[in-house]
């Protein structure tokens, strides 16, 4: 039981003893490892640079807390900038003109025609009439395909089976709409390449016949770079007002997101979340911020440290362990930091690398009620002289706590190596900086 | 020193077969495509030795190609040892090591070997004993399966083989009557049960009739699912198990479709898949655009499934024979360039 204590001391000591500020060098690693997380997720390469450097401007120099590396504190600040751009990228969908034109392009298979379904069953459900407009003439089906789609929402479908003019057919479209008293109309249109200057003339050319009010880009959440290419060339054409991010029932972090908003600028309407109609959300930037950077687990372990270190307290404990008078009462109330924070377990366990390692390990927080206990059946007096103690009051100790002389004799040898240690870390100055684990923290024995 | 001239000789030398191809690969990308040796030189021009902004460069390059962080920095890596132990001695040979590097990843160990003499597939190659080939593509939703499918039938029905095609995609809106346009278009049957059918039940259908036709390759068409769906992943484990009753060894192929514009998740894509069933060949779609592809070499390298084919277009005529060094080639310029 008592096998980590020693370990778990240090770790209790390095929790509090705080790391200075966010410097360049103690931050070099994470700022590495944040860059490669959005690269992961697929944000665009440029953006992803630029948005480090971003961060790193804006954390150099701030104070780390007590219980935190600076490269934590980094992640936490990454999230919130992050979350911050996420939520200028967001805007809601107002429907205002009658019938409100609604236009959506995209790459082929981004999920057009699905969401034109499922935009019509939520303009719907606000009691607006809507017609589906089938404006993509060329791939195999793609009429059909609105129609069922149509019919399962119960939408009125416009098409012209046979005609290829689709300029002609969203013109007349609108038209139809207009005549026939609908509030809304989406206009579906096929899927085509940025590099494809016919089709990309098309969808100029449909964008100016109907003068939509709102303009939807569709891109998929597992686009990788192309994202920001396809983006710009189509914002180039119709300047369009907002995007649709399908797909994101998927696995992929979708950094498309970032890098769309960074360069074109333009807001995140809806996310598309599974193939059924009802599948469509409003974008919620935390989420979206908090999937890009795939790093939640650290956020949620900072939040948490941040929340119950008393930084005066733990200021207190720093200078105590700096004069080496380091006491076993300051030990009680570290222990009592750490269990604040929750499991310990758990805790190690949200550390990036370190969760893996400790699969199957047993890591009992029992260990720390029996030091809690020992060192609660001390007087205020033997808590801060432990080395004072003889054997009848080890006995009563022992008694008092539940344990054995020899369990209380081990606390106090391990308590003295841990004072050792804190000593040549004293002299030893910064180690470790900037990893992101805490050093010492799940080390194996 | 032979390979590196094999390499360079390759535009003057080049056969006439090999000439046609790649003019239909320039033609179907549609991009202007000066000699990749000029377009890289232009990056390198005036840099001799191996510097640190000159790998940035290359960096940058791949991972605007989605090559991603890790395979990009195991390629940088390799790079840099190889330009310091082979001491090389001018850009020329530099860029190849590049592309040897990444042919590596691509068609495994023996470069030399697997991209001089690299075969491109062949349908001939199934082994299915008297019955059917019968080939399975799978991918998730909306990367080019179907249409993939209409080019394939249209492929192998030109070169003599009797075809016919499976629609177990049931589930998206008018799919078995996407698939069927396609049939009529390239001339092949295409054997159906409607939408809401059972996928497994229509390959069962769809191989019994292929045997009593005599057909000589089965393709079957699936929906488009995305691997971290359980449920629809082991629907596709039992499309395989039941084709196997019915023709022994069968699915003898089974392709994955990805999408080149996909960045990161392809690797997981192809994961994913292969766990469920066996993936034993790729066919990377709309090349035709401005995205590279560059995800799959993190696919070949780690997965080790091959690419048979790529998609360059939406036409029946669209798809090619994948081979390594023009994809390599299509993989690093332009994104140079952008400099
Ligand atoms: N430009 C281009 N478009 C392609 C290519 N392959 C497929 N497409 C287009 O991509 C879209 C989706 O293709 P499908 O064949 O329906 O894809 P799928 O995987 O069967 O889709 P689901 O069955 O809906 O999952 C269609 O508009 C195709 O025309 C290609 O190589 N280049
Ligand atoms: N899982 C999932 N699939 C989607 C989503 N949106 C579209 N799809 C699927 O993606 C494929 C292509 O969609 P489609 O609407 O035909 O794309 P289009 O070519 O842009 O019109 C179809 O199989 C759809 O069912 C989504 O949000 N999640
Ligand atoms: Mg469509
Ligand atoms: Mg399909």
């Amino acid at each position: 039981m008592f096998d980590n204590l020693q370990e778990r001391f240090e770790r209790a000591f390095k929790v509090l003893k705080g790391h200075g500020s966010i410097t360049e060098v103690n931050v070099g690693d994470t700022l590495k490892e944040v860059r490669k997380a959005l690269l992961d997720a697929d944000v665009d390469y440029k953006t992803a640079k630029t948005f480090v450097k971003n961060v790193k401007e804006k954390a150099l120099g701030k104070k780390v807390l007590t219980a935190l590396q600076p490269g934590q504190l980094l992640i936490k600040i990454t999230q919130e900038e992050l979350t911050e751009l996420m939520g200028k990228a967001a805007a809601p969908f107002e429907l205002k003109a009658k019938p409100s034109v609604i236009l959506l392009a995209g790459l082929q298979g981004a999920g057009k025609t699905t969401h034109a379904g499922k935009l019509a069953k939520y303009i719907t459900d606000k009691n607006r009439k809507t017609l589906l407009v089938a404006c993509d003439v060329y791939r195999p089906a793609a009429v059909d395909q609105l129609q069922v789609v149509g019919e399962s929402v119960e939408v009125e479908v416009f098409a012209e089976p046979g005609v290829i003019d689709a300029v002609g057919i969203a013109k007349r479209g609108v038209e139809y709409a207009k005549k026939n008293g609908f509030g809304a109309v989406i206009v579906d249109t096929a899927g085509r390449l940025a590099v494809d200057s016919k089709m990309m003339d098309e969808i100029e050319a449909i964008n100016k016949a109907i003068k939509p009010d709102e303009s939807l880009f569709v891109v998929d959440a597992m686009t990788g770079q192309d994202a920001v290419q396809t983006a710009k060339a189509f914002n180039d054409r119709i300047d369009f007002t907002g995007v649709i991010l399908t797909k994101l029932d998927g696995d992929a972090r979708g950094g498309a997101a970032l890098s769309i908003f960074s360069i074109v600028g333009k807001p995140i309407k809806f996310v598309g979340v599974g193939e059924k109609m009802d599948a469509l959300e409003i974008f919620h930037p935390n989420r979206m911020a908090e999937r890009i950077l795939g790093m939640g687990d650290v956020v949620t372990l900072v939040e948490r440290a941040q929340q119950v270190v008393d930084e005066k307290e733990a200021k207190k404990i720093e200078e105590k362990i700096r004069k080496n008078k380091f006491d076993l009462e300051d030990f009680l109330s570290q222990i009592q930091q750490i269990r604040k924070m929750g499991n310990v377990k758990d805790l190690l366990g949200m550390m990036p690398g370190i969760g893996k390692a400790l699969r199957g390990v047993d890591i009992d927080d029992n260990a720390f009620n029996q030091v809690e206990a020992i060192i609660r059946s001390m007087t205020p007096k033997e808590r801060s002289m432990p080395r004072s103690l003889d054997l009848s009051r080890k006995k009563r100790i022992a008694k008092g706590s539940g344990t054995k002389v020899e369990e209380v004799n081990k606390l106090l040898k391990q308590f003295e190596d841990m004072k050792k240690v804190m000593q040549m870390m004293n002299k030893g100055g910064e180690k470790g900086r900037g990893r992101l684990p805490m050093p010492g923290m799940g080390r194996g024995r | 020193m032979s390979f590196f001239k094999r390499l360079f000789g390759k535009n003057k030398n080049q056969s006439a077969e090999q000439v046609e191809k790649k003019a239909s690969l320039d033609a179907g990308l549609e991009k202007s495509k000066k000699s990749v040796i000029s377009r890289i030189a232009k990056v390198f021009s005036g840099r001799r030795k191996i510097d640190e902004d000159l790998l940035e460069d290359l960096e940058e390059a791949l991972m605007m190609s989605d090559v991603g962080v890790d395979t990009t920095e195991r390629i940088i890596e390799r790079l840099r040892k190889r330009a310091v132990w082979e001491a090389y001695l001018d850009q020329s040979e530099l860029i190849n090591m590049l592309r040897e590097e990444i042919a590596h990843l691509l068609v495994g160990d023996d470069i030399g070997h697997a991209l001089t003499n690299h075969s491109v597939f062949s349908v001939d190659e199934i082994d299915s004993g008297d019955g059917p080939a019968v080939i399975l593509v799978v991918g998730v939703n909306g990367v080019g399966k179907t249409t993939s499918i209409g080019k394939l039938a249209h492929r192998y029905k030109s070169e003599g083989k009797k075809v016919m095609l499976g629609a177990a995609d049931t589930f998206r809106a008018a799919a078995v009557e996407q698939l069927k346009i396609w049939g009529d278009r390239v001339g092949v049957p295409v054997i159906s049960q409607g939408m809401g059918a059972d996928p497994a039940a229509v390959a069962y259908d769809t191989l019994e009739s292929a045997k009593a036709n005599d057909i000589d390759v089965v393709i079957v068409d699936t929906a488009g699912r995305l691997h971290n769906k359980v449920g629809l992943m082991s629907e596709l484990t039992k499309i395989k198990s039941v084709m196997d009753k019915i023709v022994p060894g069968a699915p003898h192929e089974v392709w994955l479709v990805i999408d080149g514009s996909t960045g990161q998740n392809a690797l997981v894509q192809a994961t994913q898949f292969s766990k469920a069933t066996d993936i034993t060949g790729l066919i990377l779609t709309k090349l035709d655009g401005t995205a590279k592809g560059g995800a799959v070499l993190a696919v070949c390298d780690q997965i080790k499934i091959p690419v048979h084919y790529i998609g360059v277009g939406e036409k029946m005529e669209n798809l090619q024979d994948f081979h390594p060094l023009d994809f390599i080639d299509s993989l690093l310029p332009e994104s140079l360039d952008d400099k």
